[in-house]
């Protein structure tokens, strides 16, 4: 298995560097470092000679991918991307357009988006997979139709009208909990209850009919026809056979979102102030700032390499046939 | 039973906290303690005062340091008093041969303007570790080594503060700071133009900068034009007039820095662990940056160094009777701490206001049909909600102007090099403006928070006119006490005498296409370019919008590309220079890298804003003004749009609050009524719990056939079929 992983993790690395290219290529066709400079710099009273000076002190005063002026190697080696992405791979992200340092920041607004994520994604899981087994339970009964219907409609509905459905429901008219805010250590339970049930509800209708599908197909099996002969409750048949059977594609859509849990929600954490990686990312995509915006790019494409990774490797977990070479 | 049940334990707990408010988003400790509660939407960029030069950002500066000079906070219009400085700065003008000049001698003469200042003695400086000295007198933080940062992450990590007396040379530090090659400061051009010696220092900064990467020592530096005369007193001195060097000493970019500063945060480490002067200011007002997290609050608490500053007792009239005068005397700042939490959406703000959660709140357009109310006189109140919960809406015009520019250098609106064909230009300029009714603009767009613009000076600045004075002739008759739009018809015959009756080319019949280049969402967008493209139609010309990305808009600018556009300005200071330049030939900018985007040359008005910009206020001036402003409205290189009215909500419990945009130290003069904000937050916001047993309820309702179903289903056996 340790070679397997090895590998896939040199694979990983021209996947990175063809994502740290189209990133580099994408932010530069609409945005040229005097548009950044200009964004720092403010628009009031600005002279070229300031962009030009912040463009040096910056680095950004080179070309973009090809040096011509430059001898040898440094055609390649000086320039834009090749200084701005080296970097990178050492995880040195250097500092944001306003001085500050982004692997600072990042670890300063883990803790919030995780705060968010982990109990939405675990409560949701349950939530959806429970829901579904009931809805499977009950199939073929009034229940299980009014339980599609329910899912059907929930997921029709945009998570932003849950957001603000629930803020002015909850918040303002029961006046429960607070609208927005955040809070560090314990205090925070009570900014995250509206949240993470908010997120949870607009998830489980969507997630509730995937995994009722994939519990369907799986009740059809001749296990399951062996397990009720031999007189085992439904209950028993679906919470322990068929729920551990139908992992495997369970955990295909599960384990690769776990480590994007530390991304945080753009949604979510925009409307509720949580002070989060989302909002990190889009305060840089507003502030032009590619320091951040290619940051944040490259953790999102290692973190989805590793949590497919973490999805092979927990294939082997729960069904023994299955080996990694 | 608690025991057995730990999550009832958790619950109860979590209510317990919560005290008899539940969704209080603050700490219950704040509770009955005399803080203001405010919000911002975007993170400050800056908080160095060399640099900073956004509204978002001077809601904190300005309550941090203390430039020399700031507005009267109740005069209107703007009146300049003074901040750190003991009084207003003496100034002397000399010409050439260094004779002193009077007041009333034409700029024409002057060589330069020397200001000399004098500042407060014994304004201290708030607790920082910057100043902190150790007991024979060494800085106790400044030489710091790798092990000395390793568990310092905040500027509260360092466990010592220190504070001294304001000088002069503090002020003097910060002016070289304007030269310093890594701050960018916005203004350095522009200053440097008057103090030649900031270029000089910056040539000399930039080399050192190159040679070390380490921080730069500007004490070993000194500036030509600017002399430490003792320890409170600082002079500087000017190349030529120029007279609204007075407004930017009221601006942090010439606020007191101590040298300490630099140096502490200058120290290897610093940087690395985002401890910057950027981040931490250090200054003599009267409140501090205690928290700075602009992701999700700011907080300024008490500076308990300031010296205390009394409540004005004169104001404009009408204050007295608004209770604006009834602190007179009294000794400011009277809040201990503001509160500033972000909220980058509107609907969250908005409602945490209504809690009472925010003391005052903006009005938007999302929520400013529940907020306000107009009569069919177009008067503006408060609706009963509102007035309900004692709110109170405060209106001011701001000092900008929006604008629909015409680029001069384009053929068709601009004219060419043709004077026949730019005489032809400027009446199509002309009926434009008459067939674009900016006033149903307003009314439409705005819910009517703005002022139509008859010229690029706002309301309340210098050389402004009310009345038929005011207004622009071309656009607008005087009839029966009001300005009156002039017809189409007066747009339809212009725009034939410009070469295009009923909107086509009279040579070639072709038809008249002008395109408006904006940005997705801008003040062009689909709306309002629906709006714009029937007035046109109107004349039957045809309109195209060009809608393009920010950035790309503004090379269309820059490069001259575009043809109509919408543009607008935020004065940085009440005088009509500060507009009236905006339309300066030497500022065009295309060709200077200016600020007239329409890149509008003319001679006399380029001559006559000259002979202005230096001249006192007086009738003098007026007559300049005047004159300039009939040029302008006679060549139309702008449609002026309108200048934006601020409407700004508060609660009842705030007190001496006045708006007016110029003035930003505010909040040392804002007053709370703690007890009536408690009674109010705690009357608006009792928890509903009835919802949730209903829900439970319902639940309840659903599960328990559920439960019948799966009893039956696992009793059931194969036969009986569970029946």
């Amino acid at each position: 298995m340790f070679a397997y992983v090895l590998r896939r993790l040199l694979y990983a690395l021209p996947i990175l560097i063809g994502v740290n290219l189209v990133t580099f290529a994408l932010f530069f066709v609409v945005n040229s470092p005097d548009d950044m400079a200009r964004m720092q710099l403010g628009v009031k009273r600005v002279t070229p000679e300031a962009i030009e000076r912040w463009k040096v002190e910056r680095g950004y005063d080179r070309p973009l991918f090809f040096n011509a002026a430059a001898q040898g190697s440094g055609q390649v080696t000086e320039t834009i991307f090749f200084q701005k992405s080296l970097r990178m791979f050492t995880f040195d992200f250097g500092r944001a357009d306003d001085g500050r340092d982004i692997a600072q920041e990042m670890r300063d607004r883990m803790g919030p988006s995780l705060a968010l994520a982990l109990p939405t994604f675990i409560l949701g899981l349950f939530t959806s997979v429970t829901f579904a087994l009931i809805l499977v339970f009950f199939r073929a009964s009034y229940l299980d139709f009014w339980g599609v219907v329910l899912c059907v409609a929930m997921m029709s509905i945009s998570s932003l009208f849950y957001i603000i459905g629930g803020q002015w429901l909850v918040s303002k008219l029961w006046a429960l909990v607070p609208i927005s805010g955040y809070a560090p250590g314990l205090d925070a339970a009570r900014f995250l209850v509206l949240p993470v049930a908010i997120s949870v509800i607009a998830g489980v209708g969507s997630n509730a009919r995937w995994y009722r599908t994939i519990f369907l197909e799986e009740i059809s099996r001749d296990y399951v026809r062996t397990a009720r002969a031999k007189g085992l409750s439904e209950r028993v048949v679906l919470f322990r056979h068929v729920l551990k059977n139908a992992m495997i594609p369970i955990l295909t859509g599960v384990v690769v979102v776990i480590p994007l849990l530390f991304m945080g929600s753009l949604l979510v954490e925009s409307f509720f102030g949580i002070p989060g990686l989302g909002s990190y990312t889009i305060d840089a995509i507003n502030a032009q700032d590619f320091a951040v915006v290619r940051a944040m790019v490259f953790i999102g494409s290692v973190l989805y390499i590793v949590g497919l990774i973490l999805t092979d490797i927990s294939y082997t977990l729960v069904d023994p046939r299955v080996r990694l070479e | 039973m608690l025991r057995r049940f730990p999550l009832l334990l958790v619950f109860c707990t979590f209510l317990a906290a919560c005290g008899p408010v539940w969704n209080d988003p603050y700490p219950a400790s704040e509770q009955g303690r005399n803080i203001m509660y405010s919000a911002f939407t975007d993170r400050p960029k800056h908080l160095d005062p060399v640099q900073s030069y956004s509204e978002d950002e001077a809601t904190f500066l300005y309550q941090i340091y203390e430039p020399p000079l700031q507005y009267h906070y109740l005069k209107r219009p703007y009146t300049l008093v003074p901040g750190s400085a003991a009084a207003m700065p003496v100034v002397r003008r000399y010409d050439e041969g260094g004779r002193e000049l009077p007041v009333s001698a034409p700029a024409s003469q002057v060589a330069m303007s020397v200001y000399e200042i004098r500042i407060r003695p014994g304004i201290l400086y708030q607790p920082h570790p910057a100043l902190a000295r150790r007991a024979d007198g060494t800085l106790r933080y400044a030489a710091l080594s790798a092990a000395d940062l390793e568990d310092v992450r905040v500027l509260a990590d360092f466990a010592e503060t220190g504070t001294r007396e304001l000088e002069a040379g503090d002020f003097v530090h910060q002016i070289k700071r304007l030269a310093h090659p890594r701050l960018h400061s916005p203004i350095f051009e522009l200053i440097a133009e008057y103090l030649p010696g900031l270029k000089t220092l910056q040539k000399a900064l930039a080399a050192e900068a190159a040679r070390t990467s380490g921080a730069l020592d500007l004490e070993r530096h000194t500036v030509p034009g600017i002399e430490i005369v003792d320890r409170h007193t600082y002079r500087i001195t000017l190349k030529g007039a120029y007279p609204q060097f007075l407004y930017w000493l009221s601006m942090p970019f010439f606020a007191p820095v101590p040298p300490e500063a630099d140096r502490f945060f200058g120290q290897p480490g610093m940087a690395e662990r985002n401890l910057t002067l950027d981040w931490w200011p250090i200054g003599t007002g009267p409140y501090m940056l205690s928290e700075n997290n602009p992701n999700a609050r700011m907080v300024l608490a008490r500076n308990p160094n300031f010296r205390g500053e009394g409540f004005p007792c004169e104001g404009e009239p009408g204050d007295r009777e608004a209770g604006l005068l009834a602190d007179c005397g009294k000794t400011m700042p009277f809040i201990d701490k503001v509160v500033f939490t972000r909220e980058r959406e509107g609907i969250p703000y908005w409602n945490k206001f209504l809690q009472g959660y925010y003391d005052a709140s903006g009005v938007s357009s999302d929520n400013f049909d529940q907020a306000v109310t107009m009569t069919s006189q177009g008067e503006v109140s408060l609706s009963d909600d509102m007035r309900d919960q004692g709110i109170q809406l405060l209106t001011s015009v701001s000092p900008s102007i929006f604008y629909l520019g015409f680029n001069m250098l384009d053929s068709v609106v601009g004219g060419g090099p043709d004077a026949e064909a730019q005489a032809r230009a400027r009446k199509l300029r002309q009926a434009i403006s008459v067939a674009l009714d900016m006033d149903e603009f307003v009314s439409i767009f705005l819910n009517g928070r703005g002022v139509t613009a008859m010229h690029p000076i706002p309301p309340g600045i210098f050389g402004a006119r009310e009345g038929e004075a005011g207004i622009n002739p071309v656009v607008y008759e005087w009839r029966d006490g009001h300005a009156v739009r002039r017809s189409k018809d007066v747009a339809r015959r212009l725009l034939a005498e410009a070469g295009y009756p009923d909107g086509r080319d009279a040579r070639t019949g072709e038809p008249l296409i002008l395109n408006l280049d904006t940005t997705p969402g801008g003040l062009g967008d689909k709306a309002r370019s629906d709006w714009l493209a029937k007035q046109f139609r109107e004349l039957g010309v045809q309109f195209v919008v060009r809608a393009t990305d920010y950035n790309r808009f503004q090379d269309k600018i820059r490069e001259g590309n575009a043809q109509l556009f919408f543009f607008g300005w935020n004065a940085d200071y009440p005088d009509p220079e500060n507009m009236l330049f905006l339309l300066h030939g030497a500022q065009a900018k295309v060709k200077e890298s200016g600020q007239n985007a329409a890149n509008y040359v003319n001679a006399e008005y380029d001559r006559l804003f000259e002979k202005m910009k230096s001249m006192p206020d007086g009738a003098e001036r007026q007559a300049v003004i005047d004159r300039m402003v009939a040029i302008l409205q006679q060549d139309a290189p702008w449609i002026f749009g309108f200048h934006p009215k601020a409407y700004s909500l508060q609660h009842g419990w705030v007190l001496n609050r006045k708006t007016g945009s110029m003035v930003r130290n505010t909040l040392k003069y804002q007053r709370i009524d703690i007890e009536r904000r408690d009674a109010a937050r705690g009357q608006w916001n009792r928890p509903i719990v009835w919802p949730l047993m209903l829900l439970a309820a319902l639940a309840a309702a659903a599960i328990a056939p559920a439960f019948v179903h799966y009893r039956r289903r696992e009793r059931a056996t194969a036969l009986g079929g569970g029946r």
